[in-house]
């Protein structure tokens, strides 16, 4: 007790002291540095992991964060599968960075739309572009935009929450639902359509989506993909998770894993674990109580290899609805993860009732002042510097594109800070000016009716949305609609 | 939760405060014991105790060292940013490693033979003056490929 007394007494006589020495100037000249301000653009995981690295870099660095939702944190709010709470748990380092006196968080603030990237260049020394990528990418196969093909993007955007997907109603009452692409994304789509509804309900996966998928007749889940076993994107956790799901027995195809287990040798060994497993899946006759487990599952899943979309088939009595999809079968040219899946000319149709592709999110250009490389749709940068323009920096999935896990974007955010500090310390980043942040932003904002959630603000949200999913034994019930977020912010 | 974290890391923190005013005034009772073991970061070689029990990442945030990222998903094993890299012996002796942290340590940057999770390994007697290494994160400087 007296100990940790202690402690607190140290810190704050410390921190009173660092008080006068600052408004006294410490005795030093303070004409040539100032405190450089940064601002960073997205309040996801990428634009919370670049201000803290600042934050924790340089005593004097304050940084606001300008969030187009009233809430933060981007994916990790409305990506993230609602049965991995666990990887949510990094929402407290970054409510800790945004309560820290040098961070600022600002939501409901559209940058592009309520303010130019050119007029954050002019308030802060620095500007970070962590807006990550809203966009998809598209098959571009005819039919695509047939009613019941739905982007992964938007189908996790509808159960999590996402106030723009709200509206998506995805019909679930067909037997067979294909899925293309077979990244963790595809595998939790996977996973939601086919999860017990006990298992869902104790999550904050949001009420309308649990009531459509209680009336669910989706039986059946192709995951499909041009390439092979030892090509596939998703993770091993995520393979496990559909192999071990209550009430589901595997279907896959022998023939798809033809020269995989002479192939394992070589492999390093996260890959090879992931293979062997779907080997097991595939190949093994399986013990007499896993067998007797499957015999009464009542629901279907498989991995589809060797297969390219290339046209999505239109039903003959609807036809502006799709009741099929017509796959192209593959080769693979080369091995290991450069493989190139070459077409054989061979077809097959597969009658489906739903269609999710999982091929890719993609950045978008959000302000024609900054440069855009619209091919590998990123913004062109070095080490997170983006090219031709200084005091312009990316950090995330903006920086690399739209792969990578929440340990990756950590590590790419703290790159970009490492380019930052060493571009102060050089003086290539100019920051011996006074800029006025935050001031003038907020002045212009005003002026412009627009208004900024802060970050205690955003915790009404948080406390409303937890008492809410309290009452029907859930973490929380999101808010559904920006209206209702800025309304229980008290905007 | 963030409170229920907050508090858990408080009443953690606390308790190794006292534990140490204890030790100092004498009291310490003498069947109690620390572990003690060196972490080595970015060249550094860092002094760490705990008591047995404690996990890794337990004894980098009661020590408050604050490496960046560390322990993201709180010991979920959700993960791999408690990467840890031992020596052969002592990762021998840790013991088999389960299907979960195998799964999340495959993610992690610099995987080696003798990597393991801190969140997984719990302190014992037997780890006195052990090291273990904080691999560093990969500067990624290849612009990745969109797996195409």
């Amino acid at each position: 007790m007296l100990f940790s007394g202690l402690k607190v007494w140290t810190s704050r006589s410390l921190w009173i002291h660092r008080l006068h020495e600052g408004i006294n100037g410490g005795g030093k000249a303070r004409y040539s540095s100032c405190s450089p301000k940064v601002c960073i653009v997205g309040g996801g995981p990428a634009g919370f992991y670049t201000a803290q690295h600042l934050i924790k870099a340089r005593p004097d660095v304050t940084v606001d964060i300008y969030e187009r939702l009233p809430v933060p944190f981007g994916l990790v709010r409305f990506g993230v599968a609602p049965d991995h709470p666990e990887v949510k748990n990094v929402i407290n380092t970054f409510t800790q960075t945004a309560r820290h006196k040098r961070c600022s968080f600002y939501g409901n603030v559209n940058v592009g739309k309520d303010l130019s990237v050119t007029e954050l260049q002019e308030a802060y020394h620095a500007v970070v572009l962590s807006y990550g990528a809203e966009g998809n990418r598209r098959m571009g196969v005819p039919g695509e935009d047939l009613s019941g093909v739905y982007s992964a993007k938007d189908f996790v955007g509808w159960y999590n929450g996402l106030p723009s997907c709200r509206e998506l109603g995805p019909d679930l009452s067909c037997e067979t639902a294909v899925i293309l692409g077979q990244g963790n994304v595809a595998l939790d789509v996977a996973r939601v359509l086919l999860s017990p509804i006990d298992l869902l309900k104790k999550t904050d996966i949001t009420q309308p989506a649990l009531e459509v998928l209680e009336e669910s007749r989706v039986r059946r889940v192709l995951i499909v993909g041009r390439r092979g076993p030892t090509q596939i994107a998703g993770t091993v956790k995520e393979v496990r998770e559909m192999v071990n799901l209550p009430n589901t027995r595997p279907d896959m195809l022998a023939s798809d894993f033809e020269g995989v287990k002479e192939a394992l040798k070589d492999l390093p060994r996260p890959r090879k674990r992931l293979t062997e497993l779907m080997l097991k899946t595939a190949m093994e006759t399986p013990g007499e109580k896993e067998h007797e487990r499957r015999e009464k599952a009542s629901r279907v899943w498989g991995l589809r290899f060797y297969r390219s979309p290339v046209e999505i088939l239109a039903d003959p009595e609807r036809s502006s609805r799709m009741a099929g999809i017509r796959l192209a079968v593959n080769n693979l040219e080369g091995s290991g993860e450069e493989a190139r899946a070459v077409l054989t000319g061979e077809m097959e149709d597969v009658s489906c009732g739903l269609i999710i592709s999982s091929i890719g999110y993609k950045s978008l250009s959000i302000d024609p002042s900054v440069p855009f490389d619209s091919h590998r749709a990123i913004v062109p940068n070095n080490m997170g510097r983006i090219q031709e323009a200084p005091g312009l920096y990316c950090s995330g999935w903006l920086k690399t594109g739209p792969t990578g896990v929440i340990a990756t974007t950590l590590n790419n955010s703290f790159d970009t800070v490492r380019s930052m500090l060493e571009d102060m310390d050089s003086g290539t980043l100019n920051t011996s000016a006074a800029k006025p942040g935050s001031q003038s932003i907020n002045a212009l904002l005003e002026n412009r009716g627009v208004k900024p959630v802060t970050f205690s603000e955003w915790e009404k949200i948080d406390s409303e949305e937890v008492r809410r999913g309290a009452a029907i034994g859930k973490p929380r019930e999101k808010l559904l609609t920006v209206e209702e977020m800025l309304q229980v912010a008290g905007k | 939760m963030a409170l229920v974290t907050a508090l858990r890391r408080l009443v953690r923190l606390r308790e190794f405060a006292w534990r140490t005013a204890a030790v100092t005034s004498g009291s310490w009772p003498r069947t109690q014991s620390f572990s003690s073991g060196h972490l080595l970061r970015d060249g550094e070689k860092i002094t760490v105790k705990g008591s047995p029990g404690d996990s890794l990442l337990d004894i980098v945030i009661n020590e408050d060292l604050d490496f960046d990222g560390f322990g993201a998903c709180e010991g979920t094993l959700a993960c791999s940013t408690c990467h840890l890299i031992f020596e052969e012996e002592t990762y021998k002796s840790l013991g088999p490693v389960t299907d979960e942290e195998m799964d999340m340590l495959d993610l992690a940057y610099g995987l080696s033979d003798t990597s393991r999770l801190g969140c997984q390994i719990c302190l014992t007697k037997r780890m006195e003056g052990m090291v273990a290494r904080v691999p560093e994160s990969v500067a990624d400087i290849r612009q990745s490929q969109d797996g195409s």
